[in-house]
This record gives structure tokens, C-alpha cells and sequence, in this order.
């Protein structure tokens, strides 16, 4: 025996570091699950929203008449009807300073302030019906010149998109850290690029859907939605809707993916809950594909110019970027559309060692639909700005792009490390990760398997990116700004009379494998059987209180307190079976089950006996015995705001001059994220990021027009990665435990799309590098990649 | 009347399904085709594979008032040898044209087209003829049968009528076909020995409308170059076919690739404008070429 007893991480049955079927898989793939779409309740209503069709226009006059005529409709609502039943909301932080937007309501009042705003509802007894009559509700609309650029809403002179706000401006930030003028002035080169990044979307496979069910006999609202934070929504509601705490209860079934998309307050949804008060009846609204387009929050959409300074030798001396990012006509709610262009300017360059930084942000109102959180927000621009400029800054010196980020990444000693940013990284492994990446790729083999290929007119490219990942956020993300979202979350773990155990947590399940996660981790520590363990998730009244399952906190803060609260029940349990077999509690274990005598692992009772003393026959345990067959912790990142992770991503690819085509290769992620729970899952999270990071390098974008009508809202048109066009994936671990938990794992959802756009865009431009071309902007489509190779 | 049990059945259907309401008949002959057909005119829309007219009725993009399901009229299916002619009955389905041996002998063309279309899903229920009555301009079969020389047989109470491809396409999403017509089969004039056909397209991903495709047959009387997704529908290329009628070398493949501008004025869509589309059907009119050269 060793001098320390096993912890349960290192115990022979523990599943933690394993990779387990998903005990939800074989439901889902049976097309069983519960989505919201799936529940019916008694008297249902469905609702159909009518939204603008310009991207700017006063509303004159509405006449809702003939569409309450129609057959089925019990209700056609406007702004006016829901007036008293719904506050507006203002999507702005406090602790960003300076931050402002307007009030939003649930349906457009007066003015619509982008093609697809909400406009009026239609409540009826079938979608169809409601959506038959959608079609004979008559707007007078008086269009209004659109401002669907960022660059127009902030030029001088630009009309205010809201009178009450003065200008277009609804953040700024700048910072200016070292000495970033002299380093500029001595540098031996210096390089510049303007990226751009088009504005995107998150295409869920199950589009936003809510159920709102109340009761006027007891003014009880029941909320089913398509959520990742169902405490977060219940105290929207109780914000905004004349509800008491006691009487609001969220419920979020299975969610078919959400990425961000769900995490926001929407005012079609809001318009749902309103309909429901008003009219005592169910009403559900599921988005289809085409209003999801225009109604769902956008992403991205930014221009960085960066510029960034090196020496001779390979020494990165300063970093510059100017961000201007386009977030719509209001800041969403409640986490505000100034994070992305906030990340930027926190993360860009902040995985190299320049002490010298200098940032400015700009996030301008335009009459587009609102942009904000979704997945890896703000990283894979930080991260194409930085690595595209530490690529044109090798080629710039002439030397080799894995030497000069081999010469620059922050050593793997260093830590703890401030950015001048002001992040704090308190353990990283860039430098590992960077060779073991050269190694898994093979490098060398690949830049001379690249250069015989171009001798025979074959065009190759090869990048890499590094980049650092935000998990587990703290309070000082969201909730000092005075937004009602959760830093903690808490788990409570129950011995059932027959030995297995029921563990409801409040991170949320949205087809990722949380809930794999929770009983991997809660049934490692009780010694029980994986397939003994039920979890429940995503229900505000069956559930601890905490945020949910958004960025990357799932494992890192959900699943520490799920193993705090299966060791307070694994000590309670060893308490009442000390009692039971009059043995200390210290010389008893548990394992697949059992009570067994710690020294010898020999069995003595079974999990079952436990139980069944404990809740039913009390008259047999010692006087004064309480048990305790439940208990709950709660979990809440304190050291350091972020647990920020890294890794580092590289991509190989084939460029067809002629066409422009792109055919990726094969693509290689290596990634620390702390301690991994389930291999698997981490793989999978991995992969399915990066898949969402190559649609934007390649693919996704939401096409405007000048006047902001949308032209691609089909999944015919709007082009996401699809199977046959994505590589295989390859993807290495390296584990460096998080401090200041048992657990010590990190997150791992972002990583992906953090790093691929920048990975694809380098390989690209080492492709294209010897025709003396390079692109900038994403998606890099084919027609860009020609235009920069002067062949139109 | 409805039934109780039916009841219940429409009314969960309502629940899912956002087209406007409609008549559906599903037709057992022909002749009750015509009846249906020649009463409702164009408020009838034929249902066969359905692949493109169900997506336009959820959107509410097409409002029929009548579907007539012609899925069960088995003499609309199927493929056969009849003299110099390869017929493709119109519902035959774009699997089973692909997974044809008589399909890949007599129409190679068609054979290399079928792998292009969508995807295997849409290409178990898309069928043939509605591929070519739908003639959406950047699809693979028209220009297909637009380079065979192919003839679609159309029938009504009216009688029945055959007509060339040549005649068929007239416009955007605009053919020959009367409102009262059907198409029943199409008839594939047999590739002669020494035929050479070529078929290629650039598409984002596989499975989407081509950005530009081009169908290429080469045959003793001369060559078809027919492209598509560059204009209102399916576009023969004669001067870039004229350029290399005196057979096919490097130097006449770029006379071609310049005659192109001549033929083809590509209007721009989301994907690419006009000069990227003309652009990419110069190249692959080279790749064809020279794969005609090859073959």
C-alpha cells in the first residue's frame, strides 16, 4: 500500500480518464428524446410572429382585423397589447464602462430596427393557422434609410439608430500596455494586415423553441424551453413579468445544440410568456429555419486592423489592433453584444511574451439582427489577427513559422502570467504543446512532402495556430455587471434505498455529454457502477441553483461540484455503515457497491443495506444515528477569474489555383485542457469546434444587401461545413490539472472553433504565398482566393 | 366525414406541417391524371419526387390547391432499350438511373451526371422527370439531356406530344409543359460506339447546386458542350464547340476558353458573380477538353 489512500482518481474502477457509452445516446439515436417541439399540453396554442420585412421602418399603422377573423386564431397581439404585461430590458453590463442600448420590448413598437424583428403574434389553435393568418395583417410601414455597416453607423453625421442615445456607439475600449511607439520604431520589420471576418450565424439543429404554461388559478408560469441556463431564464422572468420566485419553474428537456444561440433573451420568446399570461392557455413557438435566420443572434462581424513589430532575430516587440465590430440595433440581453469585441482586445496576442500592446475597440448599433455570444466568442478573431500576423511576420524575416512562435509563446515556466491585457494564466503549456504538435504532424516531412509537390505544380500550404481558450468564468464576468447569471453551480447527490444514486446538478445537458460527465465523476467517488447513477438535469425546481452549461464551464465548475457532493455523501455513508457494522468509518470503503473493508477490499454489506437501514428500518441503528443519505456542495471558481486553457492547431491543405477550391487535408489539434473526465467527450468537443471553425473559415456567411435584407436565410444558400468537405481530425492531449480544485479540470468547448479559422487561413495564405497572393477576409471563399490571385 | 381517429390525426399534422392547405389525390392512371390535370390547370401541382415542390410548400413559396400524387402509376417507371433510343420513364428515380448498367453503357453522360445531384437521400425520391420540369438552371439533368439531344414525351387528355430538350427549356423555371401536361418518359438517343462524354461541375460542397457544370459529349457528328448554372437554364456552348471542331489540342482548348465569353453572360448569384462564373467555366471547359483528349 502507498502512504496516501487512492483518491478516487487513481482508483483501478474509476471512470474518471475513460471514455464511456453516453447513457443518453441510445435514446436520442432511437429518436426518443423530448424536445420542446415534442411536448403537447391540453389546449395548446401555437405562435406565428409577423416580423419586418425592412431593416428600418417606422410602423404607421397596424390593423390586425382580418387576421383575428381567421379561422383558429384566438389572439393577434401587437406591441401596444403587451404593453403592461412585459417591462423592456436593456442589454448593457455595468462594468463595462461606458456601455449603452436601448430599451427592447417584445414586439417591435412604432419602428422595426432590423429585417426580421418581431412585430406582431398570432396566437391560434395549429402553426398553420396562425401562420395563415400572418398573412392578412396589414402594416402601413414608412421605410427608413437603413445603417446596415458599422463603418456608416459610426461615420460623422450618421443618424443615430435611437434619438436617446446621441450616436451609434455602444462601447469602446482601448489599451495601451509597454512602450508600443519605441517598439514599433526599433523594430526590424514591421507588418501589417486587415482582417475581416463576416458576420455569421449558429444554426442549432433544434431551432429555438419555448412552451409557456400558465395557470391563472395560481398565477403559476411553467417555462419549457430550449435553454442552456434555466435559472438564468427564470430570473428574466421574474424581472420582467408580474410573477412571484415561488411561482415560476423552467424547464429545459433535451436541447439539440445551442453553441451561445440559447443562452439570450429573445423577444419572440418573451412574446410567448406574455401570450400565455394573457391568455391562460399554453403557447408554443418553434423557430423554422427561415425566421431562425433572421432572428436567431448573429455572430462576428469584424474588421481588425493589426499590425504587429519584430527583430531580426525573431523577437515579437509589439502587438496593434483596431477592432470595429456591427452588434444590430440593440445590445442582447442580458450578457450585452460587447463581450466578442471585449475578448479581442483581451486575448489577441496574449499567448506571445511582447509586453507591448496596444488595442482599441469600437462596437457600433447597425440595423442588422442583434450579434452577440456564440461559441468561442471573440477567440478565433484574436487568434486569425495574431497568428496571421506572426506568419506575414516569419515570412517578413525569413524565417520558419514554427521557430519564431517556438521563440515568442510564454515558456512553460513562467507561469503565473499577466497579459498586458491584465489576463492571468496561472498554468499554460505552449511550448509543449507547440512540439508536440511539430511531432504528431511531422513538420519537417510535411514542408518537404510541400515543397516536391510544388516542383510538380501541386499547391500545398501548411498553418498553425496557437491560441489560449476562456473556461470556468467567475463572477467578474457577468454577474458584477448586474446581469442575473450564475458564477456556481451546485449538484446534490441522493442514495436511493436500493444502492443507486440520483444526482441533480445545474449545468445543463444540450447533446454534448454533461450529463456523461456528472456520472462518471459522481460514481468514481461513490464506488458504484456507472449505470447506477441517474442524473438529472435542466429543471429549476428539481435541480441545485447555478448558471448552466455556456462558456466551457460544464466540467471545469459543474463537474468539481459534483465531486465535492459525491464526497460529502460517500462520508456520510461510510458514517451509517461505521454505525451499522460498529467499524470507524476510516476503515471502510466503497467499491462497485459495497461496503468493503478498506485494508482488504473485502465486502462486507452492499449499498442496497445501506439504504434500506437508512430509510427504512431506523429502529435498527444505534441511538442518536442520523442519516444523512443526501448531500449538496457548490462550486465557484475563486482564484483567478478565467481558467484559461491552450493548444495549438495546424491544418493541411490543397489549393486549386484555377478554381480556388479549397480541399482540407487534415487537420490536428493539440489541446491542454486540465484534467479530462471523459476522453471521448473531449475528442468530440474538440472536433465538433473545429468543424465550426472551418464553416467560418470557409463558408458561413450571412449575406446582406446595402438596404440589410438578409439573401442567404436557407440551408440551401447559407453554406454549412457538411461532412464530405471536412478533414479527418486528429487530436492530441497534453493535462496540466487546474489548481484550486480536486478535479482539476478545465473547459474544452471552445478550443476548437477558437483555433481552426486562424489554422486554415495560414495554410492558405502558405499555399498561396509563392504566387505572391494572400487573403484576409473569411469565409475565404473561392471567388476571394482568385480575386487575390489576379485571375478575375 | 372524418372519423374521430382521423380527426385526431389531421389535427396533429397541423401541429407540424406550415404548408397552406391543399387537395391531394393520389392517382392510380394516367387518365386520372389528365381528368385532375385538365379540370385544375394550374392550380394542380404534380407531386413525384417531391424534393423541390415540398421545401416550396413549407415556405409557402408555391400555394397549389391541388397535389396530384402520381407515385403510383407504375408505367411512368423504369428503363429500357427501345431501338436507338435509351427511355428513362419520367418517375424513375435518380438512384436507380445511377445504379442503371444500361443507364452507364448508353448514356455515360447521364451515368457520370446521376453522382452530382444532391445527395443520397434526395436522389432515393427525386425522380427524373421532375428533375427536368422543375429545370431549375443549375441542375445536372437538363443539361444533360440538353447535350443528348434528348426528346421528353408529354402527354394530356389532349393527346400526346414529343419534344426536343432543344425545345423543352425555355426560361427560368419555364418549359414547354402546359399546365395540363405530364411528362412520361424521356428518350435517350443511343451513344454510338466511340462516343466520349465528360461531365464536371464545382459545387461548394458536394451535393449543392453548381456554381458552373458542364455536360460534354463528343461524338462522330460533332461536339456538345452544354453549361450549366450560368444563365436562365441549361446554355450551349457553339462557339467554344466550333473552336475545337477541327479536334481538340492545347492551342484550339484556349481559342475556346476565350470563345466562351461569347456564349455564355453569366448572371452573378450568391455564391459568385458572373466574372467568377465565366472564370470557372473556362477552366473547366480546359479540364474537359483535355479529358476529352485523354479518353
Amino acid at each position: 500500500m502507498s502512504e496516501r489512500p487512492l483518491s478516487f482518481l487513481d482508483r483501478p474502477n474509476s471512470y474518471i480518464g475513460k471514455s464511456v457509452p453516453r447513457p443518453n445516446a441510445q435514446r436520442l439515436l432511437q429518436g426518443r428524446g423530448v424536445f420542446v417541439d415534442d411536448i403537447r399540453l391540453p389546449r395548446l396554442l401555437h405562435a406565428a410572429f409577423l416580423r419586418s420585412p425592412y431593416a428600418h421602418a417606422r410602423i404607421k399603422h397596424i390593423d390586425t382585423a382580418a387576421a383575428s377573423r381567421r379561422p383558429g386564431v384566438v389572439r393577434v397581439v401587437t406591441a401596444a397589447d403587451l404593453a403592461g404585461l412585459c417591462t423592456p430590458w436593456v442589454g448593457v453590463l455595468t462594468h463595462l464602462k461606458g456601455m449603452k442600448s436601448a430599451p427592447q420590448h417584445p414586439l417591435a413598437r412604432d419602428r422595426a430596427c432590423w429585417q426580421g424583428e418581431p412585430v406582431a403574434a398570432v396566437a391560434a389553435e395549429s402553426r398553420a393557422e396562425a401562420e395563415d393568418a400572418l398573412a392578412e395583417i396589414a402594416v402601413e410601414w414608412e421605410e427608413l434609410p437603413p445603417l446596415a455597416s458599422a463603418e456608416a453607423a459610426l461615420a460623422p453625421g450618421a443618424r443615430a439608430i435611437h434619438d436617446t442615445l446621441g450616436d451609434n456607439l455602444a462601447f469602446a475600449r482601448a489599451v495601451d500596455a509597454g512602450a508600443v511607439d519605441d517598439a514599433f520604431a526599433r523594430a526590424d520589420a514591421v507588418v501589417a494586415e486587415t482582417f475581416t471576418f463576416a458576420r455569421h450565424t449558429g444554426v442549432c439543429p433544434e431551432p429555438r423553441s419555448i412552451l409557456a404554461e400558465f395557470d391563472p388559478g395560481d398565477r403559476r408560469l411553467t417555462l419549457y424551453c430550449s435553454s442552456q441556463a434555466p435559472h438564468m431564464m427564470k430570473e428574466i422572468v421574474l424581472r420582467h413579468f408580474p410573477l412571484a420566485e415561488t411561482d415560476v419553474r423552467v424547464v429545459c428537456r433535451d436541447v439539440g445544440g445551442s453553441y451561445g444561440v440559447k443562452i439570450h433573451v429573445y423577444p419572440d420568446e418573451m412574446a410567448v410568456i406574455a401570450l400565455a399570461l394573457l391568455l391562460g392557455r399554453p403557447v408554443k413557438f418553434v423557430a423554422d429555419r427561415l425566421e431562425s435566420f433572421v432572428s436567431d443572434i448573429h455572430a462576428r462581424e469584424h474588421r481588425v486592423a493589426a499590425r504587429m513589430a519584430v527583430s531580426r532575430t525573431g523577437e515579437i516587440l509589439a502587438i496593434a489592433i483596431d477592432d470595429l465590430t456591427g452588434i444590430g440595433p440593440y445590445s442582447t440581453y442580458p450578457r450585452s453584444s460587447a463581450v466578442e469585441g471585449n475578448q479581442i482586445v483581451g486575448l489577441t496576442g496574449s499567448w506571445y511574451r511582447s509586453a507591448n500592446y496596444r488595442a482599441r475597440l469600437r462596437v457600433a448599433f447597425q440595423t442588422k439582427p442583434p450579434m452577440s455570444q456564440y461559441r468561442a466568442v471573440g477567440h478565433p478573431i484574436a487568434c486569425a489577427v495574431t497568428e496571421g500576423l506572426v506568419d506575414l511576420a516569419a515570412r517578413a524575416i525569413a524565417m520558419d513559422p514554427a521557430e519564431l512562435r517556438r521563440r515568442n509563446l510564454i515558456a512553460d515556466e513562467a507561469y503565473p502570467w499577466k497579459s498586458p491585457a491584465g489576463l492571468l494564466f496561472e498554468k499554460l503549456s505552449h511550448q509543449r504543446a507547440l512540439e508536440r504538435m511539430l511531432e504528431l504532424m511531422d513538420y519537417e516531412g510535411l514542408r518537404r512532402e510541400q515543397r516536391d509537390l510544388r516542383a510538380k505544380g501541386i499547391h500545398r500550404g501548411i498553418g498553425l495556430a496557437s491560441f489560449v481558450e476562456i473556461t470556468n468564468p467567475g463572477p467578474a464576468f457577468y454577474g458584477v455587471g448586474g446581469a442575473p447569471i450564475s458564477a456556481q453551480d451546485g449538484c446534490s447527490v441522493r442514495l436511493e434505498p436500493g444502492g443507486s444514486v440520483t444526482c441533480a446538478i445545474s449545468v445543463t445537458e444540450q447533446g454534448q455529454g454533461t450529463e456523461t460527465m456528472v456520472a462518471q465523476i459522481v460514481a468514481s467517488v461513490l464506488g458504484v457502477a456507472l449505470a447506477r447513477v441517474r442524473v438529472v438535469t435542466g429543471d429549476t425546481e428539481r435541480t441545485p441553483y447555478g448558471g448552466g452549461t455556456w462558456a466551457s464551464r460544464g466540467t471545469g465548475i459543474g463537474g468539481e461540484a459534483a465531486l465535492q457532493a459525491a464526497k460529502a455523501l460517500r462520508a456520510n455513508i461510510l458514517d451509517l455503515a461505521g454505525a451499522m457494522l460498529q467499524a470507524a468509518p476510516g476503515d471502510l470503503d466503497i467499491a462497485e457497491g459495497w461496503i468493503v473493508d478498506a485494508e482488504t477490499g473485502a465486502r462486507r454489506i452492499g449499498l442496497e443495506e445501506v439504504g434500506r437501514a437508512g430509510y427504512f428500518r431506523g429502529d435498527t441503528l444505534p441511538p442518536l444515528t442520523q442519516p444523512e443519505l443526501m448531500a449538496t456542495r457548490h462550486h465557484q471558481p475563486r482564484d483567478y477569474p478565467f481558467a484559461f486553457t491552450n493548444g495549438v492547431q495546424a491544418s493541411w491543405l490543397e489549393l486549386d489555383i484555377e478554381t480556388g477550391f479549397v480541399r482540407l487535408l487534415k487537420h490536428w489539434v493539440v489541446e491542454d485542457c486540465g484534467r479530462m473526465v471523459s476522453p471521448l467527450l473531449v475528442d468530440e468537443q474538440i472536433r465538433g469546434g473545429v468543424v465550426q471553425g472551418l464553416g467560418a473559415a470557409l463558408f458561413e456567411e450571412c449575406l446582406y444587401d446595402a438596404a440589410g435584407q438578409l439573401r442567404n436565410g436557407t440551408l440551401a444558400d447559407y453554406l454549412v461545413p457538411m461532412a464530405a468537405e471536412m478533414p479527418d481530425i486528429e487530436v492530441a492531449h497534453l493535462e496540466t490539472p487546474l489548481a484550486g480544485t480536486e478535479l482539476g479540470a478545465k473547459g474544452i468547448g471552445e478550443a476548437g472553433t477558437a483555433g481552426a479559422p486562424a489554422a486554415v487561413m495560414n495554410a492558405i495564405n502558405d499555399a498561396l504565398a509563392p504566387l505572391g497572393a494572400r487573403v484576409s477576409e473569411q469565409p475565404i471563399t473561392p471567388a476571394r482566393i482568385l480575386r487575390a490571385l489576379g485571375r478575375l | 366525414m372524418l372519423t374521430p381517429a382521423r380527426e385526431t390525426r389531421r389535427a396533429r399534422w397541423e401541429d407540424v406541417l406550415k404548408a397552406p392547405s391543399f387537395a391531394y389525390l393520389r392517382a392510380s392512371s394516367l387518365a386520372q391524371v389528365f381528368d385532375a390535370l385538365a379540370e385544375h390547370g394550374e392550380d394542380a401541382r404534380i407531386l413525384a419526387g417531391g424534393q423541390s415542390l415540398v421545401p416550396a410548400l413549407n415556405m409557402r413559396l408555391s400555394e397549389p390547391r391541388l397535389l396530384i400524387d402520381i407515385n403510383p402509376i407504375a408505367a411512368l417507371t423504369g428503363i429500357e432499350r427501345r431501338g436507338g433510343m435509351l427511355r428513362i420513364g419520367a418517375l424513375t428515380r435518380h438512384s436507380e438511373v445511377g445504379a442503371s448498367p444500361l443507364v452507364a453503357r448508353l448514356a455515360p453522360l447521364i451515368h457520370q451526371a446521376i453522382p452530382h445531384i444532391a445527395h443520397p437521400a434526395i436522389r432515393n425520391r427525386g425522380t427524373f422527370g421532375g428533375s427536368l420540369a422543375q429545370a431549375d438552371p443549375a441542375a445536372e439533368l437538363p443539361a444533360c439531356v440538353l447535350a443528348l439531344d434528348a426528346v421528353l414525351h408529354l402527354a394530356s387528355r389532349r393527346g400526346e406530344r414529343a419534344v426536343s430538350a432543344r425545345d423543352f427549356f425555355r426560361a427560368l423555371y419555364e418549359t414547354a409543359l402546359a399546365p395540363d401536361e405530364v411528362i412520361t418518359a424521356i428518350d435517350v438517343p443511343v451513344a454510338p460506339q466511340g462516343t466520349r462524354s465528360v461531365f464536371v461541375e464545382l459545387a461548394r460542397r458536394r451535393g449543392d447546386y453548381a456554381l458552373v457544370g458542364l455536360a460534354a459529349e463528343a461524338r462522330e457528328v460533332g461536339l456538345r458542350l452544354v453549361f450549366f448554372g450560368v444563365g436562365n437554364k441549361p446554355v450551349e456552348a457553339g462557339a467554344a464547340s466550333a473552336a475545337l471542331a477541327a479536334g481538340i489540342t492545347a492551342e484550339r482548348i484556349a481559342a475556346a476558353q476565350a470563345a466562351l465569353a461569347r456564349d455564355l453572360d453569366p448572371p452573378g448569384d450568391l455564391q459568385a458573380d458572373g466574372a467568377t462564373k465565366l472564370h470557372l467555366a473556362r477552366v473547366l471547359l480546359g479540364r474537359a477538353a483535355r479529358a476529352l483528349m485523354a479518353a
